[in-house]
């Protein structure tokens, strides 16, 4: 398959929702002066009583979806991950997730998409906190397709939904005819020995890697586990169960991401296989754009290979 | 119902909530006495919310941000006949959905709340929904004073008086005390007729037990229209209880047999004056 570059996520997300808010006018959008990064303008421009404008204020945000939702509204809260899983996070606990409105809250420019504006815009605590409370289901897209799927699948979903994704453009991954299913991962491609497991913008770079590492002759599974909760449990030890090694990628911290949650379940399941997670240690993270960061912690795909070839030879 | 009924059902009010929380020995005594005659005029006269009206989306709707009075509720949604009184028995029991702070476990309970700060902002939230199907509900919120101080407050007055949610009634249990004091010292949210004014508010500082005034102003026809309204219902904490009225540590004190027997007694003497 040609390496083929699609939009940012973010920019599909805005046209998928716009379509289908046209079709159904319960759906409203909640935003905190997030409008033009989140690329809704169009949307406010020509859905102008389907937006709800909150001014910088994140808590509220959440609350007032919550009300909206309650009331029969289909409602899309969206501001940067950063803000809304941090600042409005008792709000998402209580008002959506324990009172089970089935909000969906999208955080946008999540992981390190702010790259240089630093520690205060990024996201990579998002996935920790939010797998921690109950009644969350939480996905993290890793292209085109899957994002407007998600979308388009969150209009029908009964329960309360956080959906993050950064605001680059991001290679397509996919075949025509791929299926997508919020919970079920994806098996981006098949391999014997290396299984490369990655969410979000990272599943590029994962994908990026089998390609190299194909060239040297080492074939290797890539999935991409778009939803971090519910965990896919079945498709994660369906693909280990032959492996020699594991790499997981996440844009995220180290804790409480996708790389711990591979590791619970292979520990609980008494799995033994040469495992790594890659993802932002747990540091004052080094300045940079996203690019520039996730190479630098070592998920540029020719050492995401590198790794993959060092560890099937210990 | 009369006022002379609603009056009777306030001193009953008073009883079954000492009552629960005697047998549970747990509970925000004060702050529910403070708020139930406020609940009993909102669920006997204004509301209209039903057990055979609850699951429709179209219908006046009520949250208690101050959920820490939550047996004041309880009492008040049982006498409506959401659940059984044999339910309450079951009040903070191992395994009971009947706990501490609301829950939408509980029929007749309309949204979770126990951490401050938070109703006002879903109560906009529904006030907009129904605005922007013009729809003909309202959408009634009871706030603590002391629950003030949430900044997530503020941040909710400023789109209710955005979007001219004249469809949104907030009610301030207005009791000067929270657990540590004294609001004014604790820190201080006065003047509050006029902070709340500032942010758009149509504001009336009302007696909160007195059951007249109370329907009278929670009639729709005596609102402004064109504002989001906000009442500063001025209450006592622990109301009715001679022992406990502005005592600041019947907050969440729990009567001891004694007590609980004085305090049902003072109602009883009450009730046979109300006749």
């Amino acid at each position: 398959m040609d390496n083929q570059i699609g939009k940012a996520n973010l920019e599909i997300f805005a046209e998928t929702l716009l379509q289908e808010a046209k079709l159904d006018n319960k759906i409203v959008v909640v935003t905190s002066d997030s409008r033009g990064s989140g690329k809704l303008v169009p949307f406010g421009q020509q859905l102008p009583y389907q937006l709800i404008e909150v001014g910088i204020a994140e808590q509220n945000l959440v609350g007032v979806c919550a009300g909206l939702s309650a009331a029969g509204k289909k409602v899309f809260g969206v501001s940067p991950s950063s803000f809304l899983t941090a600042r409005s996070l008792e709000q998402i606990k209580n008002d959506v997730a324990y009172s089970n409105q089935p909000v969906v809250l999208v955080g946008i420019s999540a992981g390190i998409s702010y790259g240089q504006l630093g520690a205060t815009h990024h996201s990579i605590h998002d996935f920790a906190v939010l797998r921690a409370i109950n009644n969350m289901t939480i996905v993290s897209p890793a292209d085109n397709f899957e994002t407007a799927e998600v979308i388009k699948q969150s209009l029908n979903y009964d329960k309360p939904l956080f959906i993050r994704y950064g605001k680059k453009p991001t290679l397509n991954l996919h075949k025509k005819g791929q299926k997508f299913e919020i919970g079920k991962a994806i098996v981006v491609n098949q391999g014997d020995d290396i299984v490369l497991i990655a969410t979000g913008e990272t599943v590029q770079r994962a994908y990026l890697a089998s390609q190299i590492l194909k060239k040297g002759g080492l074939n290797s599974t890539v999935i991409s586990m778009h939803t971090i909760k519910p965990f896919d449990k079945e498709t994660f030890l369906e693909a280990v169960s032959n492996a020699k090694v594991l790499i997981s990628l996440e844009e995220h911290s180290i804790y409480g991401g996708l790389g711990e949650m591979c590791a619970s379940i292979l520990s609980q399941e008494k799995i033994s296989i040469n495992f790594k997670i890659l993802g932002i240690p747990d540091e004052y993270m080094i300045n940079g754009s996203q690019s520039e960061v996730l190479d630098h912690y070592d998920m540029e795909p020719k050492k995401i290979a590198q790794l993959a070839k060092i560890m099937i030879d210990q | 119902m009369d006022i002379k009924q609603l009056k009777t059902k306030s001193l009953e009010y008073r009883k079954t909530l000492l009552e629960i929380i005697y047998n549970s020995k747990a509970g925000h005594t004060a702050g529910g006495l403070s708020c139930i005659d406020i609940l009993n005029v909102l669920y006997n006269d204004t509301l209209n919310i039903t057990p055979d009206n609850f699951n429709l989306l179209n219908r006046n709707r009520f949250i208690q941000s101050k959920g820490h009075s939550v047996e004041a509720l309880y009492t008040v949604l049982c006498d409506q006949g959401f659940f059984k009184r044999s339910d309450l028995d079951t009040l903070n029991k191992f395994n009971s959905h009947f706990i501490g702070h609301p829950t939408r476990k509980i029929f007749g309970i309309e949204h979770n709340t126990g951490a401050l700060g938070h109703g006002l902002s879903v109560a906009v939230g529904m006030a907009l929904a129904y605005k922007m199907d013009a729809k003909p509900f309202k959408v009634f919120t009871l706030l603590g004073d002391g629950e003030l101080s949430e900044g997530s407050v503020w941040e909710a007055c400023t789109t209710a008086s955005k979007y001219r949610l004249n469809n949104l009634v907030v009610i301030i249990d207005r009791n000067n005390l929270q657990i540590s004091g004294d609001t004014e010292l604790i820190n201080p949210i006065e003047p509050l007729d006029k902070k709340f004014e500032a942010f758009g508010f149509s504001v009336k500082k009302i007696n909160g037990h007195d059951i007249a005034s109370l329907k009278e102003n929670f009639n729709a026809n005596t609102m402004d229209e064109n504002k989001p309204n906000l009442f500063i219902a001025n209450t006592i904490k622990g109301k009715g209880i001679s022992f406990m009225e502005n005592i600041v540590s019947w907050h969440h004190r729990v009567p001891t047999k004694n007590e609980y027997k004085l305090a049902i007694d003072e109602l009883e003497v009450e009730i046979d004056q109300n006749g």
